[in-house]
């Protein structure tokens, strides 16, 4: 395995008695898209929690690209390259598509220390904003105020701000969640493509997406990984059956 | 030394007075989510109605237990008729609304009581002074304010540790959705609540009458103490709110007391007595910025939500 | 309709037409009170729209505001009581300590939020109130007169009413010019989405303290130069300039004109201080119609109005008096 791009080592995470991530260890190497899947209440948010930097682990460590990014503040993380996108859409309600894609862009054009230019009017600023939001299926809804938007439309945006900030990895956090099949389709072939460009951890229910996409799928319960490897393997993995896929869960073969 | 505990006792009277305003306004921010500045209004009023009815019956004591009925009247007044509608909204609604109450309520005293303040007479059994230890002497009034405080304290420890209607207290502070869904009547819970805030704040306005009289606008400059009280204490907490006023308190009296002296000691008479009443009214600010620093959240945050 | 001509520009444009003219129409009218009122109304219009800044697009609710103005007020005292009355010396010191006053309480407070945020910068005011009252040597609780406004050598003459009108106006179409530009740049840009959702801002990238705080202090500077122009024009400052009502009437001007925009702070001191001259005259007008005898008692009591008012504002009509005349747009 080439050098990873993501590394997690003995990650630990406890909430009073409950351990949400209990001694985790993965490695992600780059250009993979690795796929987290687990029953509710797994631990699979806590585990992006402490990849983003929004909760502290108590024990174990995070390497990105060869350093260590274990105490290291959220935001710097997104100036190091790593992008997420919320499992709860967590946007800019009060502004335009544009505008909340454009801030990303912002957050890693430079300083915000300019008092007297109309941020609105700078093409460095819009440009790259209008891609990401073309990429993202978004183009002819750069001026909608986003509370108006559609849920799934939300979630679209997540993934056009986290692609504004230009990441060497993407953490995303559910993207397909509350979609219908025409909605989740169109985002799978999304990340089909940005695989190709970016590396990809994503957390997901959708079963169908998971094993469309990922390289790799590790399956977490009550914290702990009980397997990772290929999805081949995952699929016929005793344990995970029992655990999550289920009597009822019958996943067709491709 | 006498003079020590003599400021020691006025500190823990100060502390347990603040305790009893602090204690109503984090029950109505824990429970309720609303921030309420009007509060001091309701502080104020207890001290206008004790200083009424004692002088209409003529009876201390029948005085007070008068005005503590109208002041949780009044609260429960407001809350029907003006809180009610800002619960859920945003905190800066609140500050706003309450704010627009303050301005009425002082136009309301000013109205019924006129400008001038009201003096609130003790009783002679209470207007004396008792002897604490052998050859110290301390007064009466401040001893039984120190007392009944204690009292109230203890017996809003017992309610809310020891009692179904504390137990649903305490849930609504960690989760207010699920005492909804438990089918409690929330909006009598809250105008309960609210109203025993309100009685807890004229308890410690009219306690405060009888030693600095009642005036317009008396309730804005404790409350900003109180405030400061919550803010070291932590919001949603009776022990924090507790143990902070205690610590305000005590700080406050003793530094006003003492500071001078200790300044004496070190700088010029001259830039001693400057210096001091500034530095003494800004120490306990200061205390507050230091616990900021160290810990935001306060001593003692209510966990939950 | 999009264009630029809506009822509520129109409003906006005829409202500063009718500031700029005012002393014209005061002298014409030999009503020279008109000239000090609103001479009071811009200055603290232009408080009102600096507190707007970190308020209405920060989302920082600071309930201590009127301490920067105090603290303005007050280096231009002490230096002219001090022998000092060199404007050129008072007010770049004036507007230093208030920068340096922002940033101390700025960087503490805004380690909180919320509820939080609001009480501490309240606590923090009243520090600075007390403490000025305790300053006896410059007046205490008296407050101090002020004999000789700034001095600008020959350049300027403060105590020329209609002259300074036109100076405190300056300030304050300036002070609008220049936050709303702020507001839109990409610094702005930074306040508001911070306001909308920190918690966004941190993923994307942005650590947003620095600019909040940033804010703060450009905030409370121009407060300080309100205060500095409030001290001239009453030739006198007072602990009173700080009281946390002070605070809390610049957040009503702010939210009765309209958090929102700009402009809108300086349509609420416009109202706000009409009506507390006007609204006396009409309740006394209407009792005397009602009962027929003159009710001089009722005028004082307005507060009692008020109040309540205020409240309705909050429950109705949140966006104040320039979301009313946006809606018109639309009706």
């Amino acid at each position: 395995m080439p050098e990873p791009l993501l590394e997690i080592d003995g990650l630990t995470k406890r909430f009073g008695g409950v351990v949400a991530s209990d001694s985790i260890v993965l490695a992600v190497p780059p250009g993979e898209l690795h796929a987290i899947i687990g029953p509710n209440g797994a631990g699979k948010t806590t585990l992006i929690g402490q990849l983003a930097g929004e909760i502290v682990p108590d024990a174990g460590s995070i390497r990105f690209g060869g350093s260590d990014i274990t105490a290291v503040a959220t935001h710097r993380r997104s100036m190091l390259g790593l992008a997420r996108s919320f499992q709860i859409t967590s946007l800019f309600l009060d502004f335009t598509a544009l505008d909340n894609v454009a801030l990303a862009v912002q957050a890693h054009a430079g300083h915000s220390f300019r008092f007297w230019r109309d941020a609105r009017s700078e093409k460095e600023l819009r440009e790259p904003a209008r891609a990401a939001l073309a990429r993202a299926g978004l183009a002819a809804r750069g001026n909608a105020i986003v509370a108006s938007m559609s849920h799934g439309e939300h979630r679209q945006l997540e993934i056009a701000m986290a692609l504004a900030t230009r990441p060497r990895m993407l953490l995303l956090d559910e993207p397909m969640a509350g979609m219908g099949p025409e909605e989740s389709a169109r985002m799978v072939e999304l990340l089909r493509e940005l695989k190709r460009e970016v590396t990809i951890l994503l957390v997901e229910h959708d079963m169908e997406a998971v094993f469309a996409l990922a390289d790799r799928i590790t399956v977490l319960v009550y914290g702990r990984v009980i397997a990772s490897g290929e999805p081949e393997a995952i699929r016929a993995n005793a344990d995970v059956r029992q655990a999550y896929l289920g009597e009822q869960e019958a996943v067709s073969e491709p | 030394m006498l003079l020590f505990l003599e400021q020691f006792l006025n500190g823990l009277q100060l502390g347990l007075l603040l305790f009893l305003l602090a204690a109503g306004l984090t029950l109505v921010f824990g429970i309720m989510d609303l921030v309420n500045l009007a509060h001091g209004s309701l502080y104020m009023l207890g001290a206008y109605f004790a200083a009424t009815f004692t002088g209409v019956t003529g009876s201390f004591l029948g005085g007070v237990v008068l005005a503590l009925a109208a002041t949780l009247l009044t609260g429960m007044a407001i809350e029907v008729v003006a809180m009610r509608r800002l619960y859920g909204r945003d905190h800066l609604d609140h500050v706003l609304g309450t704010f627009g109450l303050i301005l009425f309520f002082n136009e309301l005293v000013r109205l019924i009581w006129g400008p001038a303040g009201m003096n609130l007479t003790l009783p002679p059994w209470l207007n004396t002074a008792v002897q604490i230890l052998p050859g110290v002497h301390y007064s009466m009034y401040r001893l039984s304010i120190i007392i009944v405080a204690l009292a109230v304290a203890a017996l809003l420890y017992l309610v809310i540790m020891r009692t179904r209607v504390g137990m649903l207290i305490r849930a609504g502070a960690s989760n207010r959705e699920m005492i909804g869904a438990l089918g409690i009547n929330i909006k009598l819970l809250y105008t309960f609540v609210f109203g025993v805030g309100a009685a807890l704040a004229g308890l410690a306005g009219l306690m405060q009458a009888a030693i600095l009289t009642a005036q317009i606008g008396m309730g804005e400059n404790i409350l900003i103490l109180a405030f400061v009280v919550i803010i070291i204490g932590g919001i949603g907490s009776i022990r924090g709110a507790f143990v902070a006023s205690i610590f305000v308190g005590l700080i406050d009296t003793i530094g006003r007391a003492f500071l001078p002296d200790l300044l004496k000691a070190v700088l010029s008479p001259a830039a001693a007595s400057t210096v001091a009443p500034a530095l003494s009214s800004m120490l306990i600010y200061l205390i507050m910025a230091v616990v900021l620093v160290v810990r935001p959240a306060g001593l003692f945050p209510a966990t939950g939500r | 309709m999009t264009g630029p001509l809506t009822p509520r520009n129109v409003a906006v444009a005829a409202l500063v037409a009718f500031l700029i003219l005012l002393p014209i129409y005061a002298h014409a009218v030999g009503n020279l009170f008109l000239l000090s009122l609103f001479t009071r109304i811009v200055i603290l219009a232009m408080a009102a729209v600096s507190l707007n800044l970190i308020m209405g697009f920060g989302g920082m609710v600071s309930f201590g505001h009127a301490a920067y103005v105090g603290i303005g007020g007050y280096v231009v005292g002490i230096l002219a009581h001090e022998g000092v009355p060199s404007g050129f010396v008072q007010w770049p010191l004036a507007l230093l300590l208030s920068a340096l006053f922002a940033l101390g309480i700025g960087a503490l407070s805004l380690r909180t939020r919320g509820v939080y945020f609001i009480m501490i910068t309240l606590a923090f005011a009243q520090m600075i109130y007390y403490v000025a009252v305790a300053l006896d040597r410059y007046g205490g609780d008296d407050g101090l007169t002020i004999y000789r406004r700034s001095q600008f050598a020959a350049l300027l003459d403060l105590s020329n009413k209609t002259f300074f009108y036109y100076l405190c106006l300056a300030f304050l179409l300036a002070t609008v010019y220049v936050v709303w530009r702020i507001v839109n740049s990409r610094f702005g840009l930074v306040i508001q989405g911070a306001r909308s959702n920190d918690r966004r801002m941190h993923a994307i990238g942005f650590a947003t303290f620095r600019y909040k705080l940033a804010c703060f202090v450009v905030s409370g500077t121009i407060c300080g130069l309100a205060g500095v122009l409030e001290a001239n024009r009453t030739d006198f400052i007072s602990p009173a300039m700080m009281h946390w009502t002070r605070s809390g009437d610049l957040i009503v001007m702010a939210v009765l004109g309209g958090m929102g925009s700009v402009f809108g702070p300086v349509l609420g001191a416009i109202a706000l201080l009409v009506l507390e001259e006007a609204l006396p005259f009409l309740i006394g007008a209407a009792g005397h119609v009602v009962t027929g005898r003159d009710l001089v008692a009722a005028r004082e009591y307005w507060q009692l109005i008020l109040g309540p008012m205020l409240l309705l504002i909050v429950l109705y009509a949140r966006g104040g008096i320039d979301g009313l005349l946006a809606s018109l747009r639309r009706a």
